[in-house]
């Protein structure tokens, strides 16, 4: 039992899973409301959409929409402490070896919320906090927020019934903040399926206008295209294992495989390029030095004929891309930066299987 | 009043800020840390981050070569509330 169990005249104190969305928006606010004290919580898995590729590109186009965190936002417009907590390696085994399995891509959900409410329980426990909040819905997603998945992630998190969801607990069985009185069931909601409509007029209620869109999308495990390249880094490395640097750079620039053994990333654009520079030091790397052109890294273990090719494509991508001859720099890999002259490959000789 | 810095650059949204999050922990308060950034979304969020825990920001400066330093003050509240008043 909490110690504050034994304290009825105490202020009840809830930890919020927050992640800038609108639904643990709402959750939060909902018992806000009840007088209940509030901090939310953010964890960073790697695989965050929030900010990276946006703030990446962003610089060079000038404006490029809101740099704001979503979940640091909400927080403000909650008036409520956030903690964020870095859980890339711990992640690692959720993303590796689901119990659970993926969705539709190598996004392990259920297993990934059973591990963040999981955490956000040790916080609690750790902070004097009495129960944990979501955003949940029932039957809004398709894998970790069903009728009968939902009971899995308070089990297997252990956070059992000290994990209330403020959006969905009429549907639910009353949970301990419910039993105890620390929060008024009367004033929960019973919102369920995949329409934002009873969200959207939540909202409305609570005078909250701007929020970020849409919920659920925040990680980049659920998009196919970077679970491609994902499952690609796997396979060329003969073994399923990432290091942060990897899936950063899985969000970035155009990725080549020419060869099974070796890939390209192709900055888009002047940011792009700006970050991909960071990791020179990392890789080999060529530039077009006749024509303004991409930064472009190699990852593997190129031979000669592998360095022109490489030679050719970082032409293709450059504003010499028509030209005769461009000349390419190539640096890194242990070597003294040379310079080769090459023809740009046309852009139909690139077969399209290359891209990844 | 000690002061520190901290090298922030290459990290994206929110590495930045978890980064100053873990070094303000060690800190006094009233204790000075510069970070030092690249990634222009740190501006906005670790302001942000200050105003919410309890630091303040005395200095943003947008320099050369996509470099930001941000000044901050440590606060004297930087765990979660231990007892927040009703």
């Amino acid at each position: 039992m909490n110690v504050a169990d034994s304290l009825p005249e105490a202020r009840r104190k809830a930890v919020a899973l927050i992640s800038g969305g609108l639904d643990s928006m709402l959750a939060a606010r909902t018992i806000l409301d009840q007088g209940v004290h509030v901090e939310g919580i953010n964890f960073f898995t790697g695989f965050c959409v929030e900010g990276h590729t946006h703030a990446i590109r962003r610089r060079a186009n000038g404006s490029g929409g809101n740099p704001r965190n979503n979940a640091l936002w909400v927080a403000e417009q909650l008036d409520v402490k956030l903690h964020f907590i870095d859980v890339v390696e711990d992640y690692k085994r959720v993303v590796l070896n689901p119990k659970h399995g993926y969705g539709a891509n190598l996004n392990p959900c259920l297993d990934c919320k059973s591990f963040m409410v999981g955490r956000a329980r040790e916080w609690m426990e750790e902070h004097g906090f009495d129960f944990i909040i979501t955003g949940e819905v029932i039957g809004q997603r398709p894998k970790s927020q069903r009728r009968d998945t939902m009971p899995v992630v308070a089990r297997e998190s252990g956070a059992d019934d000290r994990l209330l969801r403020p959006l969905c607990a009429k549907r639910l069985p009353p949970t301990l903040p419910e039993r105890e009185g620390w929060v008024d069931r009367g004033r929960l909601h019973d919102f369920t399926g995949r329409s934002r409509k009873p969200q959207f007029a939540l909202a409305a209620d609570f005078g909250i206008e701007d929020y970020a869109q849409p919920a659920g999308g925040c990680c980049f495990l659920t998009d196919r295209q970077y679970s491609t390249k994902l499952a690609d880094l796997w396979a060329s490395r003969g073994r399923r294992d990432y290091e942060l640097d990897d899936i950063m750079l899985l969000k970035v620039g155009r990725h080549l495989r020419p060869r099974p053994h070796f890939k390209l990333i192709v900055g888009r654009e002047e940011g792009e390029n700006h970050f991909l520079s960071g990791y020179r030091g990392q890789f080999v790397h060529l530039r077009t030095v006749s024509h303004p052109g991409p930064l472009v890294l190699m990852d593997g273990e190129p031979n000669e004929e592998d360095l022109e090719l490489a030679a050719r494509l970082t032409a293709r991508f450059s504003k010499g891309r028509e030209a005769e001859r461009v000349e390419v720099e190539i640096g890194g890999g242990g070597r003294p930066s040379r310079r080769l002259q090459v023809a740009p490959m046309a852009p139909s000789a690139v077969p399209s299987d290359w891209y990844v | 009043m000690a002061r520190s810095t901290l090298d922030a650059r290459r990290l994206l949204c929110p590495l930045p800020v978890i980064r100053t999050q873990e070094r303000v922990k060690g800190l006094d308060p009233g204790d000075i840390l510069e970070v030092t950034c690249t990634d222009p979304g740190a501006l906005h969020d670790i302001p942000a981050w200050c105003r919410l825990n309890g630091h303040r920001v005395t200095g943003a400066t947008d320099g050369a070569d996509y470099e930001l330093v941000i000044t901050i003050v440590v606060g004297g509240d930087m765990m979660a509330d231990p007892e927040p008043s009703s």
